[in-house]
C-alpha cells in the first residue's frame, strides 16, 4: 500500500503487548505488535479463537489500555481519538437497545453528541437507506432478523461519519448466505464513505473478500504471522468487488495464500485449531 | 422476512386448539366461576347446614353490612388508603435513589446490604407500637414510616438487581461514544433496570397496604380500616368486620391493579427475549 506520505495514518500501532492478569496468573494476550492501517484503507485481522485480534481492536477502540508500547489514531492517542469520536464501532453482538426502535437506535450517537434533532432525521433517513433498511425505522430489534439487526448496527456505527471503523466479527453469528450478503454490502458502504476499516474474523474468504490487506494472527501469546497483502482488484475499485469475484481464480488464489499463513509451519490441525473455513 | 419473528414472539405457550379470545375469556371467567362457587358454598353451610350466623356471617348479611355503614367503609379506606400510598410514593422513591447509589459505589453497597436486610425482617407488629407512641396518638406518621419502610425494601433490592443488568457490549458501546456518567444512567442503565424496578413497585404496593393496615391495630388515631376491623371484632360485630375486610382487599386490589397497570403502560414496548442480544 503506498499512500501519500502526507496523508496520516488511520491506525499506528507500535510495540503494544497486553497482559491479562487473572487468578491463575497473568496471561500474555498478545506479544509486542507493529501494525499501520492507511486511511481508507480495508484491514482484516485473522487468526485462531484466543490469538487476540479481539484485543487488538479493543486496544485501537481504548476499551482496553495496553500494557506497553503505544496506539494512535489519525495522530491522536487512542485515548483522545474515543473522546473526539474518531471511530465507528459494530461488535459481534448487534449490541442493540431493545427498547428503542431501529431510527431511535441509529440516532443513539447522534443523540449522545448532541446533534440538532432536524439534522439527525435526515441523516437516520440516509443511514437507514444505506443499508435497505428505510421500511423499518419504526420496528424494534426484536422485530428483526439477526442479519437486519447487524445492518442497523453498521449503520449506527457510521452515523457520525467515522474516519474509521472498526468492527470485531460482526458476521460472525449470521447463517452462510445472509453473511455473504453483508459483505458485499459492507464493500459498498466502505466504498461509499471512504473510511479506513479494522476487521476482525475468523473466515478466510471474508477476510479475503473484503480486505486491501489481511494480518494474519497466531495464538498463545498473540502476535502477527503474516501480512497478507490481497492482489485482488488492485487495479480495480473497491466498489467493483461484485459477487463474481467470489468465484474467480485469483480469489482462490488468495484464499490459499492466507490458509499457508495460517497454518504456515507449523502441521495443519495443531497450529490452526479454531479457524473457520468459511 | 420480520413478520414470522413478531408473530413467533406473542404466541407464549398457549394451549393448542384454543383462539386468543376463547383464552382471554377464560382467563376472566375461571376465576369469577371459582369465586361465586366459594360464596354459594358459604351461604349454604350458613343458611341450610346451619353454622351459626354468629361465628360465620352469611356473604349476603355482609354485603347488607357493606351496604349500611358504606360511608364509614368509605371514609376508613380513604384513610389507610392515603397512609399506604404516601408509604408506596416515599418507600419507592427512597428505594431507587439508594440502589442508585450503592450500584454507583461499591462500599455503599457493602455497607447497607446489612442494613436492608434487617429492615426486610423487622417485624411491623415490633415496630407499629413504638412509632405510634413516639409520634403521638392524633399522627398518621407512624403508619406512614411503616407503609414506607415495608415498600422500600422490595424496592430497593429489586432496583439494585435492574442497575446490574447491563451487558458488556452496551456498556463498551457506551464507552466507545465517550457518553458521560449522566448519559449512561440515562440511556442504558436506568432503561434496563425498568422493569425490575417495576415489578419491586408492583410488589412494595400490596405489603404497603397490607403494613398499614396492620400498624392501625397498634394505637394512633382511630378511623382506618385496621382500627374498625379490630373493633368491630373486638364487640362481636363479626358481619361489620368482615365488611372492612372486604373493603381491604379491595384496597389492596386497587393498589396492585394499579402498579401492574403502569408497570404495562411503560413496558409497551419491551420485547419478550430481552436477553436476546
Amino acid at each position: 500500500m503506498s499512500e501519500p506520505v502526507t496523508q496520516v495514518a488511520a491506525v499506528e500501532v507500535r510495540g503494544v503487548d497486553k497482559v491479562f492478569e487473572t487468578r491463575s496468573g497473568n496471561v500474555q494476550a498478545l506479544e509486542p505488535i507493529d501494525l499501520t492501517v492507511a486511511a481508507g484503507e480495508f484491514v482484516s485481522l485473522i487468526g485462531p479463537s484466543g490469538c487476540g485480534k479481539s484485543t487488538l481492536m479493543r486496544l485501537v477502540a481504548d476499551l482496553d489500555e495496553p500494557t506497553a508500547g503505544t496506539v494512535e489514531v489519525f495522530g491522536k492517542t487512542s485515548r483522545r481519538a474515543r473522546l473526539d469520536q474518531e471511530y465507528g464501532i459494530a461488535f459481534q453482538q448487534a449490541g442493540l437497545l431493545p427498547w428503542r426502535t431501529v431510527a431511535g437506535n441509529v440516532a443513539l450517537p447522534l443523540e449522545l453528541h448532541g446533534e440538532a434533532s432536524a439534522a439527525r432525521a435526515s441523516r437516520i433517513a440516509e443511514l437507514l437507506d444505506m443499508v435497505g433498511l428505510a421500511d423499518f425505522a419504526d420496528r424494534y430489534p426484536d422485530q428483526l432478523s439477526g442479519g437486519m439487526q447487524q445492518r442497523v448496527a453498521i449503520a449506527r456505527a457510521l452515523a457520525e461519519r467515522p474516519r474509521l471503523l472498526l468492527m470485531d466479527e460482526p458476521f460472525g453469528a449470521l447463517d452462510e448466505m445472509t453473511r455473504e450478503k453483508m459483505q458485499t454490502e459492507l464493500v459498498r458502504i466502505s466504498a461509499e464513505t471512504g473510511a479506513a476499516v479494522v476487521f476482525v474474523t475468523h473466515s478466510i474468504p471474508e477476510a479475503v473478500f473484503l480486505s486491501d490487506r489481511v494480518v494474519v494472527m497466531s495464538p498463545r501469546p498473540g502476535r502477527i504471522r503474516e501480512i497478507v497483502a490481497m492482489r485482488l482488484g488492485a487495479e480495480a475499485e473497491r466498489a467493483e468487488r461484485t459477487e463474481e469475484l467470489r468465484e474467480e481464480r485469483v480469489f482462490f488464489d488468495m484464499v490459499t495464500a492466507v490458509r499457508e499463513a495460517l497454518h504456515g509451519g507449523s502441521p495443519i490441525g495443531t497450529g490452526a485449531r479454531g479457524v473457520e473455513t468459511r | 422476512m420480520s413478520a414470522g419473528a413478531v408473530t413467533a414472539a406473542t404466541a407464549p405457550g398457549r394451549p393448542k386448539g384454543m383462539g386468543p379470545r376463547t383464552e382471554a375469556t377464560l382467563r376472566i371467567v375461571a376465576p369469577v366461576a371459582v369465586g361465586l362457587i366459594v360464596l354459594g358454598i358459604w351461604q349454604f353451610l350458613v343458611s341450610v347446614v346451619g353454622v351459626s350466623d354468629y361465628l360465620l356471617p352469611s356473604p349476603v348479611s355482609i354485603i347488607e353490612e357493606l351496604i349500611a355503614s358504606w360511608d364509614s367503609i368509605v371514609q376508613a379506606t380513604l384513610i389507610t388508603g392515603t397512609n399506604a400510598l404516601i408509604g408506596l410514593v416515599l418507600g419507592s422513591i427512597l428505594g431507587i435513589l439508594l440502589a442508585a447509589v450503592a450500584a454507583r459505589w461499591r462500599p455503599i453497597d457493602r455497607m447497607s446490604a446489612p442494613v436492608v436486610a434487617m429492615l426486610a425482617v423487622v417485624p411491623i407488629v415490633a415496630l407499629a407500637p413504638v412509632l405510634n407512641s413516639m409520634f403521638g396518638a392524633d399522627s398518621q406518621f407512624g403508619r406512614q414510616a411503616i407503609a414506607t419502610l415495608a415498600s422500600f425494601v422490595p424496592v430497593f433490592l429489586n432496583t439494585l438487581r435492574g442497575f446490574r443488568q447491563t451487558v458488556p457490549v452496551h456498556r463498551d458501546l457506551m464507552r466507545a461514544y465517550a457518553a458521560s456518567s449522566g448519559q449512561v444512567l440515562r440511556t442504558l442503565t436506568l432503561p434496563t433496570a425498568r422493569p425490575f424496578i417495576l415489578t419491586g413497585i408492583r410488589i412494595a404496593s400490596s405489603l404497603a397496604v397490607i403494613s398499614a393496615l396492620v400498624a392501625e391495630y397498634f394505637g394512633g388515631p382511630r378511623g382506618g380500616l385496621g382500627s374498625l376491623i379490630s373493633t368491630s371484632a373486638a364487640s362481636s360485630q363479626y358481619a361489620r368486620a368482615w365488611a372492612y375486610v372486604v373493603a381491604s382487599i379491595a384496597l389492596g386490589l386497587v393498589f396492585y391493579l394499579a402498579t401492574l397497570g403502569l408497570e404495562r403502560l411503560l413496558q409497551r414496548h419491551t420485547p419478550q427475549a430481552r436477553r436476546r442480544p
